[in-house]
């Protein structure tokens, strides 16, 4: 089975002008192209924020996803709640769309585990990995019990350039060309690895031409067109529940930010080449689709804005205000009962707990 | 898991502690062919038991551990899976995330380090870091250990690098009923468990086993011989010289109580501090690198928690701080019984 439309590769749809340089798919109307609008625009506002709260000491290192929402949003629109999501690490536009709260992300990202506890169609994902490249053997391992068990649905796992250097990547995607995995691996290759250029991780031509040496199938797409993304996302799902193999998918874009909130890129990347970049960010050319047929103007921007802005200061909000996790929390859950060699050290947590008098001040040392 | 009030029965092996007519016939049989019996078992009483590892579905392990269970349980039940051990322990995390119970096996220990990744990192943390949300009932079965004149990587004891890592348990055994009973509980068990098969033991002698599926518990020793002179803890294979050792002393009504640790990680101290008690001196024997050993753990426990028990200082029985060696100097390594003869005189000598 291999991708049905006769596009050139990259694949794309809209380009960074916001002109159509194909038709759409079917399956992509009017309220879909509002909707994956109004969630970039919401993912932007909300990595925005979180740099923020960053900066002012009220989370702690936070992995910046500007400029590569439309692979995120692509992806979390395409998955059904029956499929199961591998995230790395700057993937907050998924998790979003599959019912992760925002309140929950910033938790998490504050250094509280309980961000870990998704529901709804997470609620068998994985949390955010990050020994890079380890997540793709966890998909591969989801996609072979969900084989083994003859479900007909799929794992999507995603990692960043870098990632494709590792063993485990190329170990997985062997394995779900030898095994026939219901597995697409999206790589974000957003071009730099902290400070190592793709240029230096590899000489493959393509990410996607590493799919050769697995005997699957690699795509390469324009990772900044949310069209393209969820077409092509939305098409290696569909191979994968019907039985007919794994994918391998390069979404092309652009790591606007620093890598982290830690990490100062212009130690390392000419700002010219930063700023050409900013020109083909995904957020502008679907607005300027939209406005090109008129279905979007200036004042359902403006609402859409400001109705993003609420709905992040409302988890802003939810999360300074949740309350402090139990100080045992540290060590209850790491077995599934406690052991009585154990027991020694969870009093010493409660009696350090009570010494220290530890509130529940999240983002404060 | 078991209560401590059931360690006493669980002390002896199976054969031993069921006092009731058993339903089924005990028959002798190997290590390897308990594991076997063990893993076959497990399959049967839980379909989301999967095998998985290098050459074990066709061939039946190199050891012939998994030898038949393809054939009775079908490949996707047994799977060969490609050359790659980190891979192997990946997929491992993935499928028991998803609530599958997959039971993987490393060929030999030397060739665990590209797994440690996923053991340390998420099979170990999955449930912590997700509150509960995901947990990994997985088990990786290694052979492991020297003495059987293998290549070179193919003969290591690096057990104290698993007993490091808080998340995972880390199981033993010596014999084959012992075998039988905690694969069985590693495999029933809801945390990562790694099941540490002594290689060298694997065939050494017969013994007889019931295969009646019932498991022993992950958090006790067993004191496999009682007596009030000295203490000898030891684990996995060196056990064997252990006991030899322990024979010989006593012919010269010298009594050691010898305790097979079998659950690395958690540990009881509490049958090992007990037997100290009675004893007052101990020998911890191990066939690792003596630094940072799994011994200098117990020896510290037993500082920590017994000093003023012990009436000499503990001595300890090691492999020596070098690179397992290739095999003609094999025997240069390994503890043998003479070198825990030697250390036990010794340690009477001492006594205050």
């Amino acid at each position: 089975m291999r991708y049905p439309n006769d596009l050139p590769s990259p694949i794309q749809y809209l380009d960074a002008s916001g002109a159509l340089r194909h038709d759409l798919p079917a399956n992509i109307d009017t309220k879909k192209l509002i909707r994956f609008y109004q969630t970039l625009v919401l993912i932007r506002i909300f990595d925005q924020k979180a740099v923020a709260l960053q900066r002012t000491g009220q989370i702690g290192t936070y992995a910046s996803c500007v400029g590569q929402e439309a692979i995120g949003v692509g992806i979390g629109e395409a998955l059904k709640p029956t499929d199961i999501f591998v995230p790395y690490y700057r993937d907050v536009a998924t998790q979003y769309l599959r019912g992760v709260a925002l309140k929950e992300t910033l938790l998490y990202w504050g250094g509280d585990e309980r961000g870990n506890v998704y529901r709804g169609a997470a609620a068998c994902d994985f949390p955010l990995c990050v020994p890079i490249a380890t997540q793709v053997t966890h998909a591969a391992g989801i996609a072979t019990a969900m084989k083994i068990r003859d479900q007909h649905d799929a794992t999507l796992v995603t990692c960043g350039d870098g990632a494709t250097s590792r063993g485990d990547f190329y170990e997985s995607l062997n394995l779900a060309g030898v095994w026939q995995l219901p597995l697409v691996v999206v790589v974000n290759n957003n071009q730099w690895a902290i400070s190592v250029p793709r240029t230096l991780q590899s000489a493959a031509t393509t990410l996607a031409d590493k799919a050769i040496a697995a005997g699957i199938e690699g795509i390469q797409v324009d990772g900044n067109d949310v069209c393209a993304v969820f077409d092509v996302v939305s098409y290696a799902l569909r191979k994968a529940r019907a039985g007919k193999g794994a994918t391998l998918i390069e979404a092309l874009s652009y790591r606007l930010g620093d890598h982290t909130t830690a990490d100062d890129a212009t130690r390392y990347r000419p700002v010219e080449e930063v700023n050409a970049a900013w020109q083909r960010e995904p957020i502008r050319r679907l607005r300027e689709y939209l406005h090109q047929q008129d279905h979007w103007n200036e004042a359902a921007e403006k609402k859409c804005l400001a109705d993003c802005a609420d709905t992040v200061q409302a988890a802003v909000d939810g999360y300074l205000a949740t309350p402090p996790q139990a100080a045992t929390d540290v060590l209850d859950y790491l077995f599934a009962e406690l052991p009585m060699s154990l027991y020694g050290q969870r009093q010493q947590i409660l009696d350090k707990a009570e010494r220290l008098s530890l509130g529940g001040a999240h983002g404060k040392p | 898991m078991g209560s401590r009030e059931s360690v006493a029965a669980t002390n002896q092996t199976h054969i031993d502690k069921s006092e009731n007519p058993a339903p089924m016939a005990a028959t002798d049989i190997t290590m390897v062919e308990a594991i076997n019996l063990a893993l076959a078992r497990a399959m049967e009483q839980d379909e989301n038991v999967v095998m998985l590892g290098e050459d074990i579905a066709t061939n039946g392990g190199v050891f012939r551990a998994t030898l038949g269970l393809k054939e009775r349980f079908g490949y996707k039940r047994v799977m060969d899976t490609p050359l790659a051990e980190a891979l192997i322990a990946g997929i491992s995390v993935g499928m028991a995330s998803q609530g599958l119970k997959p039971v993987a096996e490393i060929q030999f220990m030397g060739f665990m380090y590209a797994a440690i990744e996923h053991l340390v990192s998420h099979a170990a943390r999955l449930r912590q870091r997700t509150r509960g949300r995901l947990h990994c009932p997985m088990v990786m079965r290694i052979p492991y250990g020297g003495g059987i004149h293998a290549p070179e990587h193919h003969s290591e004891s690096m057990e104290s690098m698993l007993a490091h890592v808080p998340g995972l348990r880390v199981v033993t055994a010596s014999s084959p009923a012992r075998a039988y009973g905690l694969l069985l509980a590693a495999i029933e068990s809801p945390d990562p468990v790694i099941f540490l098969e002594p290689k060298r033991l694997y065939r050494i002698s017969r013994q007889p086993v019931i295969d009646d599926g019932q498991a022993l518990p992950l958090d006790v020793c067993f004191t496999l011989r009682e007596g009030s002179d000295i203490t000898l803890i030891s684990w996995g294979a060196m056990i064997y010289e252990t006991l030899q050792a322990a024979d010989r002393l006593a012919r010269e009504n010298i009594h050691a109580e010898v305790i097979d640790v079998a659950t690395l990680n958690p540990l009881d101290d509490d049958t090992i501090l007990a037997s100290i008690e009675k004893t007052g001196c101990c020998v911890v024997i191990e066939e690792a690198p003596k630094h940072c050993g799994f011994g200098a753990e117990i020896s510290a426990r037993i500082a920590e928690q017994g000093l003023y028990l012990l009436r000499a200082p503990v001595a300890r029985v090691s492999g020596l701080d070098v690179p397992m060696p290739y095999f003609r100097q094999e025997t240069l390594y390994m503890p043998d019984e003479g070198d825990i003869y030697q250390a036990v005189k010794k340690t009477l000598e001492q006594i205050t």
